[in-house]
């Protein structure tokens, strides 16, 4: 769905990039992210001021995210049997502009992922810096602050 | 699962190969925890951590709240923490400063920072009491032995057993050679610490740091996946650490043959002392200058030239000295276990340095790295499997001949060898029938 509105039309944006995440289609999600983009899950959550100077738990660029994902669907990644999941409930989002990029849209969600019949489940807000491009947007950064970011954690596979 | 073993320590451990209610029984996670733990020397905080009089640290060893002060005359003191009075935490907070007491917030008991018992409101209701007879007028309990070296704090619980430098011998080499990668000596913790939860027992995570031969089949999907990605990137773009991280996870069965490693009594290690794939890391000249400036060239070079893929002290941290990081692990019941992984900056020494030991916590020690996945998935994997009927052995025996193999000082074996998970088994059959009053 796409809106003439760019306000709104930023807020589409997110609700579609969860839908292919939520069905797995992550070579579509890549094609998302501009070439500088960035997926960044900070270990501090909302409090980490930058990806540089602490450690996250995942920053990842294009070569990082297609290796991701390339693994994801090759063979032999043994943790993938029998299979993980994930679903993104969203609350609606909020976007306002961002000067010198486009807009930063707002979205609290919980996140579930499954491996075999575990669970886990997390919570957190995305927020997205997006930039304009010839058909919609493209994610500059996508930061996303996870409720309990500095908690031990048990493996998460796919991306909250 | 509780599980009663009808084995003891010693029948649990042969020379070749490890029964598998080592994993799995209740009553032996029991007695690891009561005896094992406290026989043994474990880090429990580095001195950077607690830099001012009065900082705190706490944190849990083998089921015992622990609680690490900076002293007022900057040494540093490890008690339980627990309140003598009620048995409350002093504190629930990781970290903080206590400021120049230590005092409960249940009802107002107060220590001085080196755990004397300070103050109790309505003392004068104690006066016919016995409480000056009873532990619980002791102040605080510090555990049996605390020992810093190079700045890395380490506790025996047991107040008898073996010295510091007996228990740690030619591994403490190891924590010099990381700490050297500064021009002043010193390391700092810096840029966060990484945590995780695993569903198996602690021990197949130690094997696993000294295991060259899961890498080619376990890493196989992230090793494969790092090169095809890297592989279709235009020859004039820079190979990003990351890369340069990942890259290794795709070498064969060749590269990890080679590999060379040392074992030491009690359980220590070190593995690819001759060349790791760290030992390749280019660091900038004026670095090099200061590093030969402060400690001598032929220092310096020993220190940069040797880069095992893990030395470990056994049974609570494993070191990764040249790109400055360290993991520490911890039981948390018999099929669980946390490990956390480090980052140090090495004072003196350039950014990049720093920057390598966070990108690589990230991109291996993270929940959410691919490399840790497929580890994870194993750990996993292998808790569940030992349930199986039949064979109830974990097989140590490549390399093996089925002789006890003799330990001392410094003994050279193949980094493919599982001498190295056999000697951390006969360390822990040790410390498991050790009691108090034998040592």
């Amino acid at each position: 769905m796409t809106h003439r509105n760019p306000m709104m039309a930023a807020q589409q944006f997110v609700v579609d990039e969860a839908r292919l995440l939520n069905e797995a289609r992550y070579r579509e999600w890549i094609a998302l992210f501009a070439a500088d983009g960035h997926y960044w899950v900070p270990m501090q959550g909302a409090q980490q001021p930058d990806p540089v100077k602490h450690v996250s738990l995942a920053y990842e660029d294009r070569i990082l995210l297609a290796t991701r994902v390339q693994r994801l669907q090759g063979l032999r990644a043994h943790s993938l049997e029998p299979g993980a999941r994930s679903l993104h409930i969203l609350q609606a989002p909020e976007a306002q502009p961002l000067e010198g990029i486009g807009w930063e849209v707002y979205t609290p969600f919980i996140y579930t992922e499954i491996r075999g019949a575990l669970p886990t489940t997390l919570a957190g807000v995305w927020r997205h810096q997006l930039r304009a491009r010839e058909q919609g947007f493209e994610i500059v950064l996508k930061r996303v602050d996870l409720l309990n970011a500095t908690a031990p954690h048990e493996m998460i596979q796919l991306f909250p | 699962m509780s599980h009663r073993s009808p084995h003891t320590p010693s029948t649990l451990v042969e020379a070749d190969r490890v029964h598998r209610d080592a994993y799995l029984s209740e009553a032996v996670f029991e007695q690891e925890q009561r005896r094992f733990f406290a026989a043994t020397w474990n880090f429990v905080a580095h001195a950077s951590q607690v830099p001012h009089p009065g900082d705190y640290i706490t944190l849990d060893l083998a089921g015992r709240p622990l609680l690490v002060v900076r002293q007022s005359d900057q040494s540093i003191q490890v008690f339980y923490n627990r309140c003598a009075h009620k048995g409350s935490k002093l504190y629930t907070n990781e970290r903080g400063n206590a400021g120049r007491v230590l005092q409960c917030a249940y009802h107002a008991w107060s220590y001085r920072l080196d755990g004397k018992l300070m103050g109790i409101p309505l003392r004068q209701e104690y006066a016919e009491s016995r409480l000056s007879q009873c532990p619980s007028g002791q102040g605080l309990t510090h555990v049996g032995a605390t020992q810093v070296y190079r700045d890395f704090v380490f506790v025996r619980l047991d107040e008898r057993g073996v010295d510091f430098e007996d228990y740690f011998g030619a591994s403490l080499q190891w924590l010099d050679n990381m700490a050297d990668r500064s021009p002043v000596g010193k390391l700092e913790v810096f840029g966060g610490v990484i945590r995780n939860v695993i569903r198996c027992n602690w021990k197949m995570y130690f094997e696993n740091i000294n295991d060259t031969v899961h890498p080619v089949s376990t890493h196989e999907s992230a090793g494969k996946a790092a090169k095809a990605v890297w592989g279709q990137q235009s020859e004039s773009t820079p190979m990003p650490i990351s890369v340069e991280q990942m890259l290794p996870f795709a070498s064969g069965y060749d590269f990890f043959t080679q590999l060379d490693a040392e074992v030491y009594p009690n359980g220590h290690s070190a593995l690819a002392v001759k060349f790791s794939t760290h030992t390749g890391y280019a660091y900038p000249q004026d670095y090099l200058d200061a590093l030969a400036q402060a400690h001598g060239k032929a220092r310096a070079e020993d220190v940069l030239s040797r880069a095992p893929q893990n030395s470990v002290l056994f049974p609570s941290i494993a070191v990764k000295g040249a790109p400055l990081v360290m993991r520490v692990i911890r039981p948390l019941s018999v099929d669980r276990m946390l490990i956390e992984a480090w980052s140090f900056r090495a004072l003196g020494a350039p950014d990049l340095l720093h920057e390598r030991a966070m990108t690589y916590n990230r991109l291996v020690f993270s929940p959410m790295s691919i490399v840790a996945h497929d580890d994870i998935h194993l750990f996993e994997s292998v808790q569940q499997g030992l349930k199986a009927e039949g064979n109830e052995w974990v097989s140590l025996h490549r390399g093996a001949t089925g002789e006890a193999e003799a330990v001392s000082g410094t003994t050279p074996c193949k980094g493919t060898s599982e001498m190295l998970m056999r000697n951390q088994f006969q360390a822990w059959a040790k410390f498991m029938a050790e009691t108090p009053e034998a040592t």
